[in-house]
């Protein structure tokens, strides 16, 4: 799928970011590397560059989300590329237009790129095949969420110097996390080691295989950890019963400050949001200097400017 | 320097060409006051430096240096994939009030200097712009002019300047090659 530029360096060569799961170490190294020079965009007095102007975008957003969608919208306009949001409530969809007529539609428009957000697994794996246009999985039912996974590793990355060789745990609600999935998938990738840590229901059989280790007591999960992410008990996907009750949940899995001084002395703490104040956190520990959630959501920004930019490079123009 | 290559400028030729323009930058702003260097990368931000140290050497007082990198500006780029790359830009200083000297290597077309105009403004407000270049090697598609020039150099359009700095070719020399840049 790549090729080799200038230096050495990998090109890119997908018009589409779907997850993860399918990039190599050094695409995720581009991505990373591309964003840490967008960073610097945020940071000026025009925040805006000219890369995208005349690209049209549509965030198509069929799923309730505040944090993604204002954060790629940022992101498209200091890009200076044509923005508009659509969400299913207020498209045809709820007229009964199927997602292909939408996306068939959408393509009518011409449209470069479609940053589509999906309650159902594998949406935007369909739809790339079927549109010209680019395609950035904005999360896809408990799939993934490349970008999300991406700006955890920039994050982590920019604190810490490098990935290879961190401890890095997740605590919580795996089962439903497409957050947790892509950071797997991602940080495994570039050699750091994942510990997966919640109730044994909330924990996806055969998780190991993909090079984690699975820890159900939290001291050990935390102890000597890197960076801990904790992840919100999902309770809009559960229509069965997984754990006792959310009291229980909050006494035995909820990072508080005695538990997180397991980690090491620098260890950060992340949280891909909405966080839940004395549910999976310790209200105190979540406003602590050690709590990189909202660098998490500057870092964001910059992580889809160098997506969205890298994949305006691929689509084809029409013909 | 390969036998399709035509030496223009030697170590010392650069050094005098620097040490000129550092004569001429401070005659025409009459001092430092307010001054900025901002270097187009790569190779501008490296001569930027060095025009830094050739200031300092005569006035005694060091004028900040910034590196600018124009590739998000460059008027191409929708038409260029896969994407080049991009590196970092690092002004830590405001242009406001500032007298911004444009450092770059070689002055083409001008398109570089165009987006790298249209970079800066996004910065702040500089009280003006000059622009000092290594090598003017003609063949401008813009009305673009440089204030400060090291060495004018006739060339032909299918000839490529290439410009080779101690700090990231191991020497110091300008060359004229018969084909395009490799």
């Amino acid at each position: 799928m790549t090729q080799n530029g200038q230096n050495g360096k990998i090109k890119w060569t997908r018009k589409d970011l779907l997850g993860l799961r399918d990039l190599s170490a050094e695409e995720i190294e581009l991505i990373l590397d591309t964003a840490k020079s967008f960073s610097e965009v945020s940071q000026r007095e025009v925040k805006k560059v000219p890369a995208l102007r005349g690209k049209t975008v549509v965030n198509l957003f069929l799923e309730p989300s505040t944090r993604t969608r204002v954060s790629f919208e940022l992101a498209e306009k200091r890009l200076s590329a044509d923005t508009i949001s659509m969400a299913s409530a207020g498209s045809s969809m709820s007229k009964g237009e199927s997602l292909w007529d939408t996306i068939a539609n959408i393509e009518a428009l011409k449209v470069d790129l479609i940053v589509m957000r999906h309650g159902s697994s594998g949406a935007p794996h369909r739809i790339s095949t079927y549109t010209r246009c680019g395609l950035v999985n904005a999360g896809d039912g408990i799939n993934e969420h490349p970008t999300q996974g991406l700006l955890d590793m920039f994050t982590l990355r920019e604190l810490k110097g490098k990935i290879k060789g961190l401890k890095v745990v997740f605590v919580g609600d795996i089962l439903h996390s497409r957050v947790a999935r892509s950071n797997v998938w991602g940080l495994t990738k570039l050699g750091a080691e994942v510990v997966i840590c919640g109730p044994k229901t909330l924990i996806p059989w055969g998780i190991e295989e993909l090079g984690v280790k699975v820890v159900h007591d939290v001291k050990k999960a935390i102890d000597g950890a890197d960076a801990v992410t904790l992840l919100r008990i999902q309770m809009e996907r559960q229509n069965e019963t997984l754990f006792p009750s959310i009291r229980e949940y909050a006494s035995t899995f909820g990072l508080k400050t005695e538990l997180f001084k397991l980690a090491k002395p620098d260890a950060i703490l992340m949280h891909p949001g909405p966080i839940n104040r004395g549910v999976e956190i310790e209200s105190a520990l979540a406003d602590s200097p050690q709590s990189y959630i909202l660098k998490q959501v500057t870092n964001g920004i910059a992580v889809r400017m160098a997506v969205l930019y890298l994949l305006s490079g691929v689509i084809k123009n029409e013909k | 320097m390969t036998a399709s290559e035509k030496q223009v400028l030697d170590e010392g030729g650069i050094e005098r060409a620097l040490a000129r323009i550092a004569h001429e930058i401070l005659e025409r702003n009459q001092g430092i006051a307010h001054l900025a260097l901002i270097g187009i990368r790569a190779r501008g931000d490296l001569l930027a430096t060095r025009l830094q140290q050739k200031l300092f050497d005569i006035e005694k007082k060091e004028i900040p240096v910034g590196i600018l990198d124009i590739t998000l500006y460059r008027d191409d780029l929708s038409e260029v994939g896969p994407k080049p790359e991009i590196h970092e830009t690092d002004i830590s200083f405001h242009l406001k009030g500032k007298t911004v000297i444009l450092v770059d290597d070689v002055l083409f077309t001008g398109r570089t200097i165009r987006a790298a105009l249209d970079a800066l403004i996004d910065f702040g407000r500089p009280k003006s712009i000059q622009l000092a270049v290594l090598v003017d090697r003609g063949h401008r598609e813009l009305p673009i002019k440089a204030d400060y020039v090291g060495k004018n150099v006739p060339t032909a359009v299918q000839e490529s300047v290439i410009i080779r700095l101690k700090e990231t070719d191991g020497k110091d020399e300008a060359v004229v090659s018969e084909g395009p840049k490799k």
